[in-house]
């Protein structure tokens, strides 16, 4: 195993984790805001 | 605007509504619409080069070159009065209709999805290449293509000034590496390094060449419409808009006028119509090692801009599209903190991974300029129409276009050209995207157009058409 394949590796586990922490982040949300807040937002509307 | 948009505070202290951070300026949506573009002048464009020859693609480079001058006028217009998320979705649906509406939706998230795909491919491969010529060969890309959309969607998701702010630096880097090219080959010495009297021929292909070139010259601009996405966004979209569409507009016609002057001035048409990277190659050719690292980073840079401006597009599009009820509710969702609309950033991210994974390259870009290509032709007709509803005077406009109806007429005129241009290299692929969008406007016609509130379309502050 050369520096090349720890690079590799190294990629899979920072995807994983930038993944996770976006998903936890968006469930956290979810739980802790009303859905009808997070929806809120109108078109055209300063 | 600092805060979350409110109207009276509710019981627990948490403000009532939310919305898009209002926080741009003219140089982010330059740097959208450039960072989108500009990996196409370090590859891609080479490909109008196999069809029509070298003065075939530098013809084709320009008359595609005023086909996006006048997406660009046209855009500016429009989304200088509908200042919202959305780009030319919002426009169609307050201008032509609801089904438009979807199906303009729906070209911008699989034109900008699907190249933000080739964009991370691309990145995967130079990694590769580096791998290579370092000593490892067989270096697997997944997980550096998986590694570009995952950081980029992760910047997105954390907010909109710094992933635009992110895409000026390394656009205005990659656009740096390019005319620093143009230096080091020293345009000013003809014969020196560059050998355009030896290698430029006439046109091999004759005419209908230059014609079959266009399709590949759009790469030379496709995606700068993208910052009408910003328009939600901007501190001033009367300004903003025009100011950093038309801006990025000039700079891709210089850096397109550039590319092709060095790199036909270098290799000869048979091997530059079919090079992966040209730019890189003719860094390659000038014998410089330091030309050769800065192209190389060129390359990397644009890449990573364009997929990082294709996921805020995208993103925007499909929020858009949630908020109005084309799409589940659920993707109108913004973020309390971030103010970006996260679910739709989340959502797209598995469909450019599968994109990147499961599609060839040629047809996934195939498929995204087609997308494109329908776009524009949406705007010509759009634009007319604008004009007809809402003529000038009628409403406030941040930028008002020159020779109406000139650019809408040029423009459909050209969209024509281009179509029969991919008729003659993609035959299959324009009928399976024709079919694709048929397909998804009688699933929306026949299911989700039931959910759409008819009366909420019209949000702009307008009076009501001419003629209504």
């Amino acid at each position: 195993m050369d520096a090349w394949d720890l690079l590799s590796y190294a990629a899979w586990a920072v995807s994983a984790l930038l993944f996770i922490w976006m998903l936890a982040d968006a469930w956290g949300v979810g739980r802790n805001f009303d859905e009808d807040f997070l929806l809120s937002s109108r078109e055209g509307e300063e | 605007m600092s805060e979350a948009t409110t109207a009276a505070g509710s019981a627990s202290g948490q403000p009532t509504r939310i919305a898009l951070l209002k926080v741009l300026g003219p140089v982010h949506v330059w740097a959208l619409g450039v960072g989108i573009v500009l990996v196409g002048e370090f590859m891609g464009w080479n490909f109008s080069v196999g069809k029509g020859g070298a003065y075939g693609s530098l013809i084709a480079c320009w008359v595609v070159g005023l086909l996006y001058t006048c997406v660009a006028m046209i855009d500016s217009e429009v989304t200088s009065t509908v200042a919202a998320a959305g780009g030319q979705y919002t426009q169609a649906k307050h201008i032509v209709g609801p089904l438009m509406a979807f199906n303009v939706g729906l070209y911008l998230v699989m034109a900008y999805t699907m190249l933000e795909a080739g964009d991370a491919l691309v990145v995967g491969d130079l990694m590769k290449a580096v791998a290579g010529e370092l000593g490892h060969a067989d270096l697997d890309p997944r997980p550096f293509v998986v590694l570009s959309i995952a950081l980029l969607a992760w910047l997105n998701y954390r907010g909109v000034f710094m992933t635009l702010t992110v895409n000026f630096v390394i656009t205005a880097a990659a656009f740096l590496a390019i005319v620093i090219l143009f230096v080091g080959v020293s345009p000013w010495e003809p014969a020196k390094v560059l050998l355009h009297k030896d290698l430029l021929v006439d046109l091999p292909y004759g005419w209908i060449g230059v014609i079959a070139a266009m399709q590949f010259a759009m790469w030379y601009y496709l995606g700068i419409e993208g910052t009408c996405q910003a328009a939600e966004e901007v501190r001033s979209a009367g300004r903003s808009i025009p100011l950093g569409t038309m801006s990025g507009m000039i700079t891709l016609l210089i850096a397109a006028s550039l590319t092709w002057y060095v790199a036909a001035g270098l290799m000869p048409w048979e091997y530059l119509g079919q090079a992966i990277t040209p730019l890189y190659d003719a860094a390659k050719l000038t014998g410089s090692g330091t030309l050769q690292v800065i192209l190389f980073v060129g390359t990397i840079f644009s890449a990573i801009a364009s997929a990082n401006g294709c996921i805020n597009d995208a993103s925007r599009a499909w929020f858009s599209m949630g908020r109005d009820r084309y799409l589940p509710t659920w993707f109108g969702a913004v973020h309390p903190r971030y103010r970006t609309p996260y679910r739709a950033i989340l959502f797209l991210i598995p469909i450019a991974v599968v994109f990147a994974f499961q599609a060839p390259l040629d047809q996934v870009i195939s498929f995204s300029i087609l997308s494109g290509l329908l776009g524009y032709t949406f705007m010509s007709f759009n634009m007319m129409k604008f004009r007809k509803q809402w003529p000038l005077g009628s409403i406030k406009r941040g930028y008002v276009h020159p020779f109406h109806p000139l650019p809408a007429i040029v423009l459909l005129v050209l969209c024509i050209a281009t179509y029969f241009a991919t008729f003659l290299g993609y035959g299959a692929t324009l009928v399976a995207v024709m079919a694709f969008y048929i397909l998804a406007s009688a699933w929306f016609v026949f299911h989700r157009y039931k959910f759409v509130r008819r009366g909420d379309q019209f949000t702009m502050p307008w009076p009501r058409p001419k003629g209504y």
